[in-house]
């Protein structure tokens, strides 16, 4: 492996003043990615021939393609987002229907995975659990990569009073402790849907992403094309948007994967903690949840749920970790 | 020196502010402190009045937050929901919670810097390759799944350990939860190390202190580890308010009377002065310990020396 | 951690044997790209007293000799595939890890380019020359500082006693290089390799830095293996040159004669690009072209991509020079050397006629 700055690491607290991600209890990796991207840029390797000139993009295509932990966790994914949207297509069971006949009871033909405590199909409830936590992960990723880009790249552009105001704000929010803050939010803000999880998600996360943009464009702002399009009397907008936004593009898709799996560890955990989603939503969290009390008596319940919330989250980091691998022009 | 310190202090001032006032107007504004009182039942409208009055409810958030931090500064918390100070719950909360922090620093100190300097010296080796996939996967499964299954493994099935610790939270019930409060924090100083290492091996200095014939074990501990722990230690320094905040689910699986259980127990019944005066202290520390981290960053690297 | 004081058994030698004599050295880089062959068969020899001047743009491989022979090459992905290193004697490349490690810093020293990089940031630069001490010579906390602040005196740098608790970033730059030199100079070694010593230094301070290497040089008659890009700097101190290309010597000489007449293109090439006061007004010439990528050398005379002379020459494409005696103790690795002496010869006669 490379010796680059790794993503699921958090760097230098000294270099981004707050540190890694508040008190997340293991939800600060997309904070900690954050200050290794705005982190100072590595040596430059020594010696050793040039390689050929590639684009970026491709260049990283051409290296994605080869990572055999890349193809594995977008297969993962493939399938994840498959069953999202058709679960019937594994499973003909509801997974609300209870028997309470059944319950807690092992596997049985038909039933792989076996019976929850209410008698519910352990198989469909796994298959049907994934939409809750790809949507939440999903809505709450694009959100915070909107928001925070948005906010962080005016930050860097504009700098001066615009920007100390947002680190300020940003360091507030980098202060709340994030399940702590979760489950005060939506112990007040509740109801059946998905949102307040996901409004709660983009509350706190915006400034992980702000920050990451506002450092590439720091950073851009201050390269040769983009003085030289400056005097040439490009306006604003037009400059963050053709010359300095693509710079930043790059690090803030490494960092939306990885969050995207944080998050979905967030939710499960929030539900776990009976202030995430609840039911009649289907969500791992929630199962396992109800499964955690009964981890004696029937300790499939609990499993099956976590395997697959694990495996989800372990696809998504991976996958963002084999990205940013692809991406980083450090390597080069 | 002093004057950076105090330039810090000064900067901490709007985020603890901002974060408090934040936490305040979630639980004051968004909840309802005198509807949680009665749980279930419906208030008699005198008595909810009269606390009303007595809670300051009746005045704007503003004057509610500076009255609240105005008796903060006088060590007092409020009471909680059955009728107990808020410190003396802190006061039997935070030596626990103090102490499952302790044991889980220690973990990774341990384990996570020794787990780094072995791969970060052997890239690219199986051990590193190995390594490197686990700490993937325990980044990857939340604490809660890491906890329970770690606890039906370790207390239920083998019983090495108590599943659940007892009240007075001696050190040797804590190792089990203090590795599982670890286990993520102990995957990134890994990999922090690692790369830390890494990056440090192919430093100028590194080369000249081979160059000097120094035998390779002195260069490794005295020239490569010196430098490469620097952002480890530091990391580690931040990781503790991190981490006290962060037991809330530890403390739940383990059944653990800290401040995240107090918390949880709070958050639940709605109780205002008990959830505000844990996450203000948290709060506190968090900062706090950021700024010695700052502190102790200058001690290690001779080069940042703050006007 | 301190060793007994080492000693390195000295085989019978007389005095024209020479201190190094590199032969047929290859190092080649393993990357994911390919092999990249970096130094592709050097031969050359330093007495004791005297200086060489390895000569060559970055990439010619006159830093990677350096490393292999001083044995700080970084493996993987660099190896040393084929050749002898000589040190009075005794071929540096079969020794124990553990009798080379006694002979680096002891008996070779480097000095690095950037002694700001090349010295530690986070120990005292006290700690760092007395460390030769206490690690060569088993000498107490106490020998070593009280060396330390002597060395420090020997380099000129003022106020050794207060500056030895100081760190490198404390120093000006030029005081950092002395801070190098001092600790290169600390065993007394018999073979110094500077690599670039004075190209992160203003105009000024490099005469001091280079001035003060001599001088020591001269005191202890060590043999110096100075290597540069400088021109400039290789005429004022060093005995021999020898220009690398392509991880190739391609030719040696003493050091003015190659200021007179070149016998290769590319040396000829190096020497026009210096900005001379007496051309002023014209032109400066540049060598065309870029240096060949290590992973792929051109077959035939590695230079003849870039060289006006094997324009049109069958011989230059395919026919790999070897680096041959010309005359007067020089060589070159050109087919037509004769051509590329004779024109500058000639040049040079009617400069001065």
């Amino acid at each position: 492996m490379p010796d680059a700055q790794d993503p699921l690491e958090p760097v230098d607290p000294h270099q981004a003043v707050a540190p890694a991600g508040g008190y997340g209890g293991g939800f600060d990796l997309a904070a900690a990615d954050a200050q290794i991207l705005e982190g100072p840029a590595g040596r430059a390797q020594d010696g050793g021939p040039l390689a050929k000139p590639r684009s970026l993009w491709s260049d990283a295509w051409h290296d994605l393609r080869r990572n055999p932990i890349f193809i594995v966790s977008a297969l993962i994914i493939l399938f994840l987002l498959f069953i999202v949207i058709w679960p019937q297509a594994i499973t003909t069971q509801d997974p609300l229907k209870a028997n309470l006949a059944m319950s807690q009871a092992g596997p049985s033909a038909g039933h792989p995975f076996g019976f929850d405590n209410q008698g519910r199909d352990v198989y469909t409830r796994v298959v049907y659990g994934a939409r809750a936590s790809v949507s939440v992960g999903l809505c709450a990723t694009i959100g915070v990569v909107l928001a925070g880009s948005a906010l962080g790249a005016l930050a860097g552009y504009f700098g001066g009073w615009w920007d100390a105001v947002l680190s300020r704000i940003s360091d507030i929010f980098f202060g709340i402790p994030v399940i702590l803050g979760g489950l005060v939010f939506l112990s007040v803000v509740t109801n059946s849907t998905i949102w307040p999880v996901v409004g709660f998600m983009v509350l706190l996360g915006w400034p992980q992403v702000a920050r990451i943009a506002r450092g590439s464009v720091i950073t851009a702002r201050q390269n040769d094309y983009v003085l030289a399009a400056r005097a040439l009397g490009a306006g604003d907008s037009r400059l963050l948007l053709r010359h300095i936004a693509p710079n930043a593009v790059a690090p803030v898709i490494v960092v939306g994967t990885i969050a995207l799996g944080t998050y979905i560890a967030l939710e499960a955990t929030l539900s776990y903690l009976g202030v995430g989603l609840r039911p009649p939503t289907v969500s791992w969290g929630i199962d396992i949840s109800d499964a955690s009390n009964q981890i004696r008596n029937a300790p499939h319940m609990l499993l099956w749920p976590a395997g697959a919330l694990s495996l989800t989250v372990l696809a998504f980091i991976m996958l963002g970790d084999a990205v940013r691998d692809a991406l980083d022009p450090k390597l080069r | 020196m002093g004057r950076y310190v105090i330039r810090r202090l000064l900067q901490m001032i709007p985020v603890f502010i901002g974060s408090t006032f934040l936490i305040f107007f979630m639980v004051y504004a968004l909840g309802d402190p005198v509807a949680a009182l009665f749980g279930d039942r419906a208030p008699d409208p005198a008595t909810a009045a009269q606390i009303r009055r007595d809670l300051h409810l009746n005045d704007s958030l503003g004057e509610q937050y500076l009255i609240y931090m105005r008796n903060i500064f006088t060590g007092d918390f409020g009471t909680a929901f059955n009728g107990q100070a808020v410190t003396s719950l802190m006061g039997s909360a935070f030596p626990v919670t103090i102490r499952l922090t302790l044991v889980a620093v220690v973990f990774e100190v341990v384990i996570g810097i020794a787990l780094g300097v072995v791969t970060g010296l052997r890239r690219g080796r199986p051990v590193d390759t190995g390594v490197l996939l686990l700490t993937l996967v325990v980044i990857s499964v939340p604490t809660f799944v890491t906890g329970y299954v770690l606890q039906y493994i370790f207390g239920v099935r083998l019983r090495w350990t108590a599943p659940s610790v007892s009240p007075s939270a001696p050190v040797g019930e804590l190792l089990l939860p203090g590795l599982v409060l670890a286990l993520v924090s102990l995957a990134y100083v890994t990999r922090l190390t690692r790369t830390s290492i890494a990056e440090n091996t192919r430093a100028d200095y590194v080369r000249t202190a081979v160059a000097k014939g120094l035998p390779q074990r002195r260069v490794i501990v005295r020239h490569l580890l010196r430098n490469s722990l620097i952002p480890v230690v530091t990391f580690i320094g931040t990781d503790i308010g991190a981490l006290m905040g962060g037991a809330i689910v530890t403390e739940r699986i383990f059944n653990i009377h800290g401040v995240g259980f107090q918390l949880y127990q709070g958050i639940l019944r709605n109780n205002a002065p008990t959830v505000v005066g844990f996450v203000t202290i948290l709060v506190l520390v968090f900062l706090i310990a950021n700024l010695l981290v700052d502190l102790l960053y200058a001690v290690l690297d001779p080069r940042i020396r703050y006007a | 951690m301190a060793t007994s004081p080492d000693l390195v058994p000295t085989p019978a030698q007389t005095p024209a044997d020479p201190l190094l004599d590199v032969r047929d050295l290859h190092v080649e880089f393993r990357t994911r790209d390919g092999v990249a062959k970096a130094v592709n068969g050097v031969n050359y020899t330093v007495h004791a007293g005297e200086t060489l001047a390895v000569l060559g743009e970055s990439g010619s491989g006159k830093s990677v000799t350096a490393q292999a022979i001083m044995g700080i090459l970084d493996t993987p992905p660099g190896f040393v595939t084929r050749g002898q290193v000589l040190f009075q004697g005794r071929d540096l490349l079969t020794m124990s890890a553990e009798e080379r490690r006694k002979v680096r810093g002891a008996r070779i020293a480097m000095i690095f380019q950037d002694a700001l990089s090349a010295l530690n940031p986070v120990l005292t630069v006290g700690e760092q020359l007395g460390e030769m001490f206490r690690v060569h010579r088993g000498a107490s906390r106490k020998e070593a500082r009280a060396k330390a602040i002597e060395l420090m005196d020997r380099v000129r740098i003022p106020a050794a006693r207060d500056r030895v608790r100081d760190y490198p970033h404390q120093f000006s730059g030029g005081m950092r290089q002395r801070v190098m030199i001092a600790m290169a100079m600390a065993l007394e070694p018999d073979l110094i390799i500077a690599d670039e010593p004075t190209t992160a230094l203003d105009v000024t301070v490099q005469a001091q830095v280079m001035d003060l290497l001599a001088e020591l040089q001269r005191e202890f008659t060590m043999g110096l293996i100075l290597i540069t890009h400088d021109l400039g700097v290789v005429a004022d101190v060093a005995d021999k040159i020898a220009v690398m290309y392509a991880g190739r010597i391609v030719e040696t000489a003493p050091v003015h004669d190659i200021y007179r007449a070149p016998a290769h293109p590319y040396t000829r090439g190096l020497l026009r690009s210096i900005p001379r006061l007496d051309r002023k007004g014209r032109e400066l010439y540049a060598i065309k072209g870029l240096p060949p990528s290590l992973l792929h050398i051109p077959p035939g005379c590695p230079f003849h991509p870039r060289c006006a002379q094997a324009r049109g020459r069958e011989l230059c494409r395919s026919d790999l020079p070897a680096l041959l005696p010309v005359v007067g103790g020089r060589a070159s690795a050109c087919h037509f050397w004769k051509e590329t002496l004779g024109d500058d010869n000639a040049a040079a006669d009617r400069a001065g006629a």
